[in-house]
């Protein structure tokens, strides 16, 4: 880590870890994989910003369905492209992080299951989510009689004031509840 | 320049102590101000402790700069010594020219006298550039403070912060304007303020640095996902256990035995008899644990009954009892505290009331980054899906539902008969096991010899597998086939446990009857060795035997224990045999002879073994009861199950990482946490019960271990109760456990039990209450909502609605059975407006209207 790490000095680190749920440990692994990611020219490391598909090219995120919403939810690029800086790499550990409050964790899950980003998990969005679960294939994939069925289900059993979509507190009351979100909803380097 | 610098490296040594210092002295001062606050006092000495790390390395980065100042001051000695080699050389020439031309003398001397001066100018300059160096090192150092921490913040990050210093500000400010006296404001201030320091991070980073093999999980988590991962944490939970175990039994027990019992060869408990000297080096028989095992600490035989021993008077055979006692207390503490906590993690999730959206939003495991995972994931969500939908549905046709329960019931008979097999065989080979013991080991072969431990570990190994041969003709869902499949298993080890323990039962029976002959046999070989020395001599010396020629008695509870030690060492090997053939062995034919087969190796029949949970766990399980079975009578268990754990550790972590592929189906870790910890509450209770019946009813050898010569263990108690503490004491424990008290207690306890029961059951009823208000209030709150546009909407299609009566159907909604409530609110709504409102009668109204609407007739 020698040469890497000295460029993250102790004063950055006490404060990121401040504002993260990272401990010392981790953030420094996070600089390390952030700076493989950086090509080799690039000498100021922290505002770069590493395209989407660079990032998704990690081991942990490459498996997830949700890998491209989750690098746009937690990029801050003005151009919405999905690429991240350091600064947004650790955002994202740090929501996936062991100790992160369930708060913090359902907010950004139900950020990543809004797929056209306007604030409410409607049909079109709860239908996406299904085709990502069952992993987008043919043979996976339901029936729009099963497809129909099951997002009713769902809406009858979350959609608590009947205006046909999930909104935040509605998401955030049906996740509360869940036994394993909060183990299941974790990034570990 | 020397002078300076020493005082820096001084005052850098000083600050460093007086750091210090001063930190201890504000504690000692705070401590004694505020007595009460004792806590605070060991958090100060805790914050010292964790500030001499901290300070070092802040020292050793100062340092640096210390040591680059001593570097500069050597070179300015350097300096020095060349001017003053140049000064003795100009001497030795001043000499000689002095007496060639004394001439030349004033000019030389005044040559010397520019150099000097040079010289010290020179000095100068350097320490002026010098100053100018550390001046600019230190405004880049700030430059770089300005420059870097803004640019590296987002705006995000850089208002979260000012919000903290806003914070500050703020509590500062709300002190100042409480009205208490300045010591509690410091005290307050001075906690808020730590709670946001750099020494929690510190201590943090220390815990998580402490916490033995995290990132070995870790790295199995991101490739298995969190239900591989749950059984390597319960392994190190299990470890962790083991270790206090280990710690009690070996820190009170054997090291104190070793230190300050009689050594070995004393008496002749601690001395291998005269038939055995001869074979108890050999490592068969040490493999058996007989011989110079069998004579030491690590068994109970070994351990002599003196009250007290050594010049601590440590009461060995107290401290014996209580730390078996207390290992078993301990395990049921922290097992029952495990629960509740996971009880209460999991507690909230159990109604059933969002199946469908929990599926839906929190079933990806974000932990999975395998591919092979990831597709057996979405597999098995895709599947799940489909089976909800279905039972959804209701259309789940049981055409042939007389085979299934045909196919049903003939399956629990045949894993009926197959218990009842296997508990027999284990009856029958302990039983001739004993006929060969009697007949002596030495003749028989090594099967033999290790019949019994290897026939449980085959049938342990075997029986699950034709138990998941016999499920598939049940046809259940996966996950009852699961639980069935485990309570089989589980069926069978307790079966297999406790028919060993009958067994064994039966040879402590054996073995008593064994020892009342023995003892009637020393009494006549006193007699005889006393009658025959009376009449070699009259003198009335001490007869000296050796201890080794001592006739003894069979020490039943050294053989339980060494049955068990054997049972673990067997399970062990078979554990690790099974795991090297089964899933490295195959995992490598699999991968080399793929290329020269008929068919695909990988995908098809052999392919790689899956990592078994349940089975692990429950194996784990297993292990632990038999250590809780056997530390009685055997100290050494805990330490040999320490050391077991420990290479499972790290061989199982190597096998799942090298040879087994992910499961097909991925079960969630959380759901089956608690029922783990369930089934070791079980087995801890199970194990227990055998240890409770021996030590209670069974008197103990007369002539090894730490009760020899009592009626019963427990008399130890009494003993001490009587001998080591007042009479009022023994008095009042007599009184305290007289069934008057203990009576009353237990009953006193089963009602407290009953009553938080019955609160805990209340509490769920009125929380399904206020969810069901909670649906309706939102209810009404949304016709409220609509009924100011529906009114108006009324209003414009009625031009003329004075005086008239009119009405206004309102969305009905299958939550809202009570109607009368949103009457009452739309009246009040109507009634703040200064509109009457009256409602139709609910018989006025056909049901097809219903159905659809809610009647609300307004007249203005």
């Amino acid at each position: 880590m020698g040469t890497t790490a000295s460029q993250l000095d102790k004063g950055m680190l006490s404060e990121y870890q401040e504002l993260t749920f990272l401990t010392k440990q981790e953030i420094l692994l996070a600089y390390k994989r952030f700076s493989e990611l950086l090509p080799k020219e690039e000498t100021n490391g922290l505002s770069y910003r590493i395209p989407m598909n660079a990032i998704l090219e990690l081991p942990e995120l490459k498996t997830n369905p949700f890998n491209k919403r989750i690098c746009m939810v937690f990029s801050t690029s003005d151009s919405h492209d999905g690429s991240l800086s350091f600064d947004d790499f650790l955002d994202l550990l740090s929501a996936f992080s062991d100790s992160a409050t369930l708060e913090i964790k359902s907010h950004y899950a139900f950020r990543i299951f809004d797929f056209d980003d306007d604030g409410t998990l409607g049909r079109q969005d709860l239908e996406k989510l299904v085709n990502c679960l069952t992993g987008g294939t043919v043979d996976t994939s339901l029936t729009p009689e099963e497809m129909k069925q099951l997002i009713d289900n769902i809406l009858e059993e979350s959609d608590i004031d009947k205006d046909g979509t999930v909104n935040l507190s509605e998401f955030q009351h049906v996740i509360s509840r869940s036994p394993d979100f909060v183990s299941s909803f974790k990034i570990v380097l | 320049m020397l002078h300076k610098n020493s005082t820096l490296s001084y005052c850098l040594q000083s600050t460093k102590i007086h750091c210090l210092l001063l930190v201890f002295a504000h504690t000692v001062r705070e401590f004694f101000f505020y007595r009460k606050e004792y806590k605070l006092f060991y958090q100060k000495i805790l914050l010292i402790c964790l500030f001499i790390p901290f300070l070092n390395e802040s020292m050793s980065f100062l340092g640096d700069e210390q040591f680059e100042g001593g570097n500069k001051e050597k070179r300015h000695r350097e300096k020095r010594r060349d001017g003053s080699k140049d000064r003795r050389k100009r001497a030795n020439a001043k000499r000689r020219e002095r007496s060639r031309a004394d001439r030349e003398n004033e000019e030389f001397e005044e040559r010397l006298g520019k150099r000097e001066k040079g010289r010290r100018g020179r000095v100068k300059n350097d320490q002026e550039a010098k100053k100018r160096d550390e001046q600019d090192s230190e405004d880049k150092e700030n430059s770089e403070d300005k420059e870097v921490k803004p640019e590296s913040l987002s705006p995000d990050e850089l208002e979260k912060l000012k919000e903290a210093v806003d914070e500050k500000k703020k509590l500062i400010q709300s002190l100042r304007g409480k009205p208490w006296p300045m010591k509690k404001k410091l005290v307050t201030l001075q906690e808020t303020l730590r709670i946001q320091s750099h020494d929690d991070q510190d201590f943090e980073n220390f815990k998580t640095a402490c916490i033995p093999w995290e990132m070995k999980i870790k790295e199995i988590e991101s490739h298995f996902g969190s239900s591989v991962a749950s059984y390597f944490i319960f392994l190190r939970w299990m470890y962790g256990i083991n270790m206090i175990l280990f710690g009690l039994t070996f820190g009170l027990v054997m090291v104190p035995e070793a230190l300050m019992g009689r050594p070995y060869g004393s008496i002749p408990r601690k001395t291998v008899p005269r038939a055995e000297e001869a074979s108890a080096m050999d490592f068969a028989v040490l493999w058996d644990f007989g011989g110079y095992a069998q004579y030491s600490v690590l068994f109970y035989g070994f351990y002599s009954n003196q009250r007290a021993i050594g010049w601590l008077k440590f009461r060995m055979p107290l401290s014996y009892f209580l730390v078996g006692v207390g290992t078993v207390a301990y395990s049921y503490m922290v097992v029952i505290r495990t629960m509740a906590r996971n009880a209460n993690e999991s507690g909230v999730g159990d109604d059933n009331s969002f199946n469908f959206s929990w599926k839906m939003f929190t079933s990806w495991d974000y932990l999975i980054g395998n591919p092979e995972t990831a597709d057996n994931k979405f597999a098995s969500i895709t599947t799940c899906f489909k089976e909800a939908i279905l039972e959804e549905q209701e259309s789940r046709k049981d055409d042939n539902i007389h085979l299934t329960r045909f196919l049903r019931v003939l399956a629990n008979f045949l894993v009926l008969c197959c218990l009842a097999g296997s508990g027999y065989l284990i009856y029958f080979v302990v039983r001739r096991s004993q006929k060969f013991a009697l007949d002596g080991f030495e003749n028989h072969t090594w099967w033999e010899r290790n019949e019994v431990n290897m026939v449980m570990s085959l049938l342990g190994m075997f029986c699950p597998m034709l138990f998941d041969v016999i499920s598939t003709l049940e046809n259940y869902h996966p996950r009852v086939a699961l639980q069935w499949q485990l309570g089989r298993i589980f069926a069978l080890f307790l079966g297999n446990l406790y028919t060993f323990i009958i067994a064994l039962m039966d040879e402590i029976n054996v073995k008593r009857e064994e020892e009342n002959i023995v003892k009637f046999n020393i009494t006549m070989w006193e007699a005889s060795l006393y009658n025959g020395t009376v009449s070699e001599n009259f003198t009335a010396s001490p007869i000296t035997i050796h201890p080794a020629d001592v006739p003894r008695g069979p020490c039943w509870e050294t053989m339980v224990g060494q049955e068990f030690v054997r049972l673990i060492i067997s399970d062990t090997m078979t554990t690790y045999i099974t795991l090297l053939i089964g899933d490295f062995l195959r995992a490598v034919l699999v991968r080399f002879l793929n290329h020269c087969w008929c068919w695909d190796l990988e995908a098809g029949f052999p392919s790689y073994s899956e990592f078994d949970v349940s089975g692990n766990v429950l194996g784990l399980i297993f292990n632990q009861g038999m250590i809780w079975m056997g530390a009685f009578y055997a100290p050494c268990l805990p330490a040999l199950n320490v050391l077991r754990l420990h290479v499972s550790m790290y061989l199982q972590c190597w096998a799942v990482m090298c040879c087994n592929v992910p499961q097909e189906r991925v079960f969630k870790a959380s759901g089956s946490n608690n029922f783990y910890m369930a089934m070791l509450l079980v087995i801890l209770f199970l194990s227990t019960l055998p240890n409770i019946y021996t030590i209670v009813t069974i008197p103990p050898s007369f002539d090894c271990g730490p009760f020899s010569g009592k009626n019963r263990m427990f008399d130890v108690i009494h003993e001490t109760l009587e001998s080591d503490f007042p009479a009022w004491f023994s008095k009042v424990f007599s009184y305290a456990s007289n069934p008057g008290l203990v009576l009353p207690f237990i009953l006193l306890m089963v009602l407290a039990i009953y009553y938080l029961q019955s609160t805990s059951k209340s509490y769920k009823e009125a929380n399904v209450e206020l969810k069901k208000k909670l649906q309706m209030v939102i209810q009404i709150m949304k016709i409220i909502l609509l009924l100011p546009t529906t009114v108006n909407n009324w209003r414009n299609n009625n031009a003329s609605f004075q005086g008239q009566e009119g009405e206004i159907l309102l969305p009905k909604s299958r939550q809202l059975e009570n109607e009368s409530y949103s009457c009452l609110i739309i009246q009040t709504y109507c009634l703040r407006r200064k509109e009457r409102v009256t409602f139709f009668s609910k018989k006025t109204y056909d049901n097809e209207v219903k159905k659809k609407s809610f009647p609300v007739v307004f007249s203005f």
